[in-house]
């Protein structure tokens, strides 16, 4: 009974890290599957997304707000406004002008960006980590005994719902809509969508925006649930997420999703059963294994194509 | 309609296009014709602004088109059907189709869809499959299909006939020869060039980066040059 409890636990655990991860990986799948380049510089845009939300908080409680669902809808807002903002920036800067270059070069414009933006996060906002306000709090315990008892905190219900709401509109918009079509296309064929009249420089910042907000929601969240910040908030995460777009199949929008769930389960089962330490070598391994035998990732497959 | 005056182009340090003169004038078929690597493919892209021509005009309609980013070009009334076809794979037949008219008022793209499934039932029948799944002759189609539905006043086709199965070449000719009746303009680059200069009011010969001969579809065919060269004798 208790082991069930125990497994049950930590795949809560690992659902709600999980689920995280899958928002930023978007990020990265999505500006894959449109122009082949990793961005690297995409888990600076996360931190600095949970940095923008923190600022928020803070300047509201200074103000003397308090009411819980607009702290959350001002701070939600102004993360998503100023990631999406840098996303769109980081990529005419330092992407477009690179762009059609050889590969490693996007590729070293993408780690110098990663660099700057964490560097710059240093000294605006100092090296130590910065206590993030938990402000959702408490939570549920279900069944056991006093030797243990299953718990759900709202933080982690929040996570689960907020990214539920955030891939559906994302999965609807990419499928239904006129621009999500767009983006489709543009992925499969960018020369040919061109061709067609479409302004693929604007497709391409629409991919960056889109990923860049999303991860400024998962900042906002991974900020509640961590209770901390600090300017290498975004490094482990990002590659972190990046494993897990690869895993899921770089490119594929499922995959990410899927990729994500299963990276985050597969460390909080690590952390759980064997030891804390141990997550990080578990995902890696994962991301090594999966690099070794089944490159296209999980959902990732060669397009079915005629001549 | 389309006017190429002594337009030169280049791929880096290689000159693809060494002072090309071309018309086509509005209600024509014209089709153009040469050997592999003449630089057929490269005019064509040309006057859809990739690569840019290096220097000389091209005028679409009176309006110079050659310094014009190739979005803004395809959006002023000309569309292509590209070599090899070029179609979403994972796009499904409707979705190609709305990408076509990607400008267009939703009422509009209902309508155009409506026309081209008129024009190749067979689309119809695929409307939800997904385009890489389909046969070669059916991508070409909708490629064609794809091209019209931003209701083009000059089509440009690269090669409609590569690779496919001799009755489906007729029938994609048997549509050009429609899309004419209908007004629109087609500037077309084949090698397959007997059925081209037939279908075709006036023909171009292109060889290796200049027009060597022009002159009506007709007698180019009786031209023993071209028949040489490019008719097998």
């Amino acid at each position: 009974m208790h082991d069930l409890l125990y497994f049950c636990q930590q795949l809560i655990n690992g659902l709600t890290i999980g689920s995280a991860y899958a928002l930023i990986a978007i990020g990265y799948t999505m500006v894959y599957g449109i122009i082949g380049m990793i961005n690297f510089a995409h888990g600076e845009i996360y931190m600095i997304g949970a940095y923008t939300a923190l600022i928020a908080i803070t300047g509201l409680a200074a103000l003397g707000i308090a009411w819980l669902p607009i702290v959350l809808l001002v701070a939600l807002i102004c993360a998503v406004i100023v990631s999406s903002s840098m996303g769109w920036a980081v990529e005419r800067v330092a992407y477009r002008p690179v762009r059609g270059r050889h590969r490693l070069i996007p590729l070293i414009s993408a780690i110098g960006m990663s660099i700057f933006l964490q560097n710059y996060v240093h000294l605006a906002q100092g090296s130590r980590n910065i206590g993030f306000p938990a402000l959702i709090e408490g939570g549920l315990r279900l069944g056991g005994d006093e030797r243990f008892q299953l718990s759900i905190s709202w933080i982690q219900i929040t996570i689960f719902i907020t990214t539920f709401i955030c891939m559906s509109a994302l999965s609807l918009f990419i499928s239904r809509s006129r621009l999500g079509r767009a983006c489709r296309a543009v992925s499969q064929d960018l020369g040919m969508a061109n061709l067609l009249g479409i302004d693929t420089n604007r497709i391409i910042s629409a991919t960056f925006v889109i990923g860049a907000a999303l991860a400024a929601v998962a900042g906002l969240l991974l900020g509640m649930y961590y209770g901390s910040v600090d300017p290498l908030f975004g490094f482990v995460a990002g590659l972190k997420a990046f494993t897990a777009a690869v895993l899921g199949g770089i490119g594929s929008i499922p995959g990410a999703m899927l990729g994500g769930l299963i990276l985050g389960i597969a460390e909080a089962m690590t952390s759980g059963y064997l030891s804390g330490e141990y997550k990080d070598v578990i995902s890696f391994s994962l991301l090594i294994l999966i690099l070794l035998f089944r490159p296209t990732g999980l959902l990732g497959k060669p397009e079915v194509e005629k001549i | 309609m389309l006017v190429l005056e002594d337009v030169y182009t280049h791929y880096g340090k290689i000159e693809a296009l060494h002072g090309v003169s071309v018309e086509v004038r509005a209600g024509e078929i014209v089709a153009l014709i040469g050997a592999n690597g003449a630089g057929k493919t490269t005019l064509l892209m040309t006057v859809c602004g990739n690569p840019q021509a290096s220097s000389g005009r091209i005028l679409l309609e009176g309006r110079d088109i050659t310094r014009r980013p190739t979005a803004e070009i395809m959006r002023s009334g000309i569309s292509i059907v590209p070599e090899g076809r070029r179609v979403f794979p994972g796009l499904t037949v409707e979705e190609n189709l709305y990408m076509g008219g990607f400008f267009n008022e939703r009422a509009d793209n209902e309508r155009g869809i409506g026309r081209v499934y008129e024009l190749f039932p067979r689309l119809k029948e695929r409307g939800h499959q997904r385009a890489g799944t389909m046969s070669g002759g059916e991508q070409q189609m909708l490629a064609i299909g794809r091209a019209l539905m931003s209701k083009p006043r000059l089509m440009i086709l690269d090669e409609p006939s590569l690779g496919l199965a001799p009755l489906v070449i007729r029938q994609i000719f048997e549509i050009i020869a429609q899309l004419r009746d209908d007004g629109i303009t087609v500037f077309l680059v084949e090698q397959n060039a007997h059925q081209a200069l037939h279908l075709a009011d006036r023909g171009y010969v292109l060889e290796t980066g200049r027009v060597r001969l022009q002159d009506t579809g007709l007698n180019l065919l009786a031209n023993p040059d071209v028949q040489n060269a490019y008719l097998g004798g």
